[in-house]
């Protein structure tokens, strides 16, 4: 589905992401974890088109995709959330979702004035499609509520919410679940798997919370410093010496995050 | 008695002009916060282009004009403002694509965007002057008056008199109608919203699959649209010249910035803050307060703030101080 090749990205001297090789295949939920800082997001970045690489490929279905800018990657069928939830703030939580399918009869200037009845219709096919997610995500009672104004939670789901709203090849999920609580959480993790099985969405998963990698992916890669270090079962990887030694380099927080 | 005619004398010389030039102002400023909002930039080139456009239309009524072509008692340049409009957005469309979008592809800093407007600026500056001359232009034409001083004293006994031009009348109905409609299509149709996800996070609309290049182009139309009716209002109500054009552009900046920078409804509001203060603080107040105040109190002198000579000075002290006190403005717009 997706495969990475000797892929770089420096902040100066800095190598955030420095040579890294990895795949994901077609049909996969592949978890990616690592220490703070191993460079994941900016990974995330460079493959979403939000970073320029330094040097390195990106494939996505035998096709390159190196430096495409995100909204030609939308179209592409490649989605992403961010670590941060981002919202349109001065817009509803319906809206919000509303918006995404970019690229509507509707966004045509000329359309806005001629072909207003077919625009009509697919504001109401959107809007029910919208609620239906909200609904989903158990926030339907904020549809109507300004997306900058609910909880750093809610944003997270929002941004999930985001993925649903259309027909996704691959989607990228940067922590969706930090700060959701574990209820929800689960419900994350069930929508994922559902997700999967029933709209083959392939899923590449950031998260640190070991659990929630456990319950849902296989693989999962290991990336510290910038490069993949480890790849398999989350039980293999946590046997495996180089993943303890990445982990406890980087302090003791993390050794429990492992444990 | 008295009381009426300060009132009088106050809407001639202060309310009425103020509207008249607040909405101009509005429209100019809705232009700059648009731009700021969508492309990021500071476009230094707005007076010009403002220039521009209103010289299209100059043209385009006196070609009306050699016709026949008349709109009986409303002015002719009504008629070319869409002519007018069409030539201004082929001209700021190419430069986007000749210029601006080079640097979108570099990802530059808004400086290096703010400063290649000022380029764009001489550009147009050589180009309005290159046709049209440097000097005053009158092209307003038809009826002058909606209510003429004379007749308003006959007709009420006051011994103030009372005008309204008609261009004075047509600015207004023209800005509220421009701003309606911007309103409407920023808020209910889908291209609007796409604009207005953009201008709130552009990463995130480009995540939805928002094509930038079709934002900023139907960002830069309706730019072109908004410029070309506000320096024609103003052009009418007053009179075309390029260097006056380009003097505009501190007032229709202190307005988007009073207003909150990316904020349209604060680029309005804006506008009507520096007009009316503009106004009144060149007016001298003589006379309404002779009126208004005992014979013993009344004033000696003018009563006048600031000479008319020193204008400008009125934004400049008001944006320094909204940019001291509340950079973000009155409608919290991004800070600068
Ligand atoms: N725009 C940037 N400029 C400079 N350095 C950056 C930039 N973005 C990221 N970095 C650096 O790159 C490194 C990797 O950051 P990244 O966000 O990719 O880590 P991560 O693996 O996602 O960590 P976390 O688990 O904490 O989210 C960090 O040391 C960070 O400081
Ligand atoms: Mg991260």
């Amino acid at each position: 589905m997706i495969r990475v090749e000797n892929l770089h990205r420096h902040f100066g001297a800095f190598r955030a992401v420095d040579g890294a090789s990895l795949e994901i295949a077609k049909g996969s939920i592949t978890g990616l974890v690592g220490p703070n800082g191993a460079g994941k997001t900016t990974l995330f970045n460079v493959i979403a088109g939000a970073l320029e690489p330094t040097s390195g490929t990106v494939i996505m279905d035998g096709e390159d995709i190196t430096g495409l800018p995100p909204h030609e990657l939308f179209h592409k069928g490649l989605l992403r959330t961010f670590q941060i939830a981002h919202e349109f703030s001065s817009m509803t939580c319906r809206e919000n979702l509303m918006m995404v399918p970019g690229g509507q009869s509707g966004e045509r200037l000329w359309n806005t004035w001629v072909g207003r009845k077919r625009i009509a219709e697919e504001e109401r096919a959107l809007a029910a499609k919208a609620d239906e997610v909200l609904e989903f995500l158990t926030i339907s009672h904020l549809a109507d509520h300004p997306a900058g104004a609910i909880s750093g939670g809610q944003k997270k789901l929002l941004e999930l919410g985001r993925t649903m709203m259309v027909d996704a090849k691959i989607v990228f999920l940067d922590e969706v679940g930090a700060g959701v609580n574990r209820t929800l959480l689960n419900t994350i993790a069930d929508t994922i798997v559902r997700l999967n099985a029933e709209r083959g969405y392939t899923f590449c998963v950031i998260e640190h919370d070991m659990d929630f990698i456990g319950r849902i992916c296989d693989p999962v890669i290991v990336m510290a410093e910038g490069k993949k270090l480890a790849e398999g079962t989350l039980d293999e990887i946590k046997a495996n010496e180089a993943v303890i030694e990445a982990y406890l380099g980087t302090g003791l927080k993390n050794k429990e995050a492992l444990a | 008695m008295d009381f009426l005619n300060a009132l009088v004398a106050l809407s001639n010389f202060v309310l009425i002009p103020a509207v008249a030039y607040g909405s101009q102002l509005a429209l100019g400023a809705l232009g700059v916060t648009l731009i700021y909002g969508i492309l990021r930039f500071s476009n230094f080139a707005h007076g010009d282009t403002m220039a521009f456009g209103t010289m299209t239309v100059i043209l385009f009524t006196w070609l009306f004009q050699s016709w026949g072509i008349s709109l009986g008692p409303l002015p002719t340049a009504l008629l070319a403002i869409p002519f007018g409009i069409a030539a201004t957005a082929v001209l700021v469309l190419a430069t986007d694509r000749v210029v601006y979008r080079f640097y979108r592809a570099q990802k530059a800093k808004p400086v290096v965007f703010v400063i290649v407007s000022i380029g764009v600026m001489f550009i147009y500056n050589g180009l309005t002057r290159f046709v049209l001359g440097a000097d005053d232009q009158r092209f307003a034409d038809g009826e002058r008056f909606i209510i003429n001083v004379r007749e308003f004293r006959e007709l009420t006994g006051l011994s103030e008199g009372l005008g309204i031009k008609t261009t004075q009348g047509i600015t207004v109905i023209t800005a509220v109608i421009v701003v309606a409609v911007l309103f409407w299509f920023l808020n209910s149709t889908r291209t609007g919203k796409s604009m207005r996800a953009y201008s709130d996070n552009e990463d995130l609309a480009l995540l939805s699959g928002i094509n930038p290049e079709r934002v900023v182009m139907v960002t830069w139309l309706i730019v072109a649209a908004l410029i070309t009716v506000a320096g024609t209002l103003y052009g009418l109500d007053k009179s075309y010249k390029p260097f006056t054009y380009f003097q505009l552009l501190l007032p229709i900046f202190a307005s988007a910035i009073v207003g909150g920078l990316g904020s349209p409804l604060g680029a309005i509001a804006g506008g009507f803050v520096i007009a009316f203060s503009e106004v009144g603080i060149t007016y001298a107040w003589k006379k309404v307060l002779g009126y208004l105040l005992p014979e013993s109190l009344e004033p000696s002198g003018l009563v006048q703030l600031l000479a008319t000579e020193y204008k400008f000075a009125v934004s400049f002290i008001i944006l320094v101080a909204v940019l001291l006190f509340r950079p973000t403005g009155l409608f919290r717009g991004k800070s600068v």
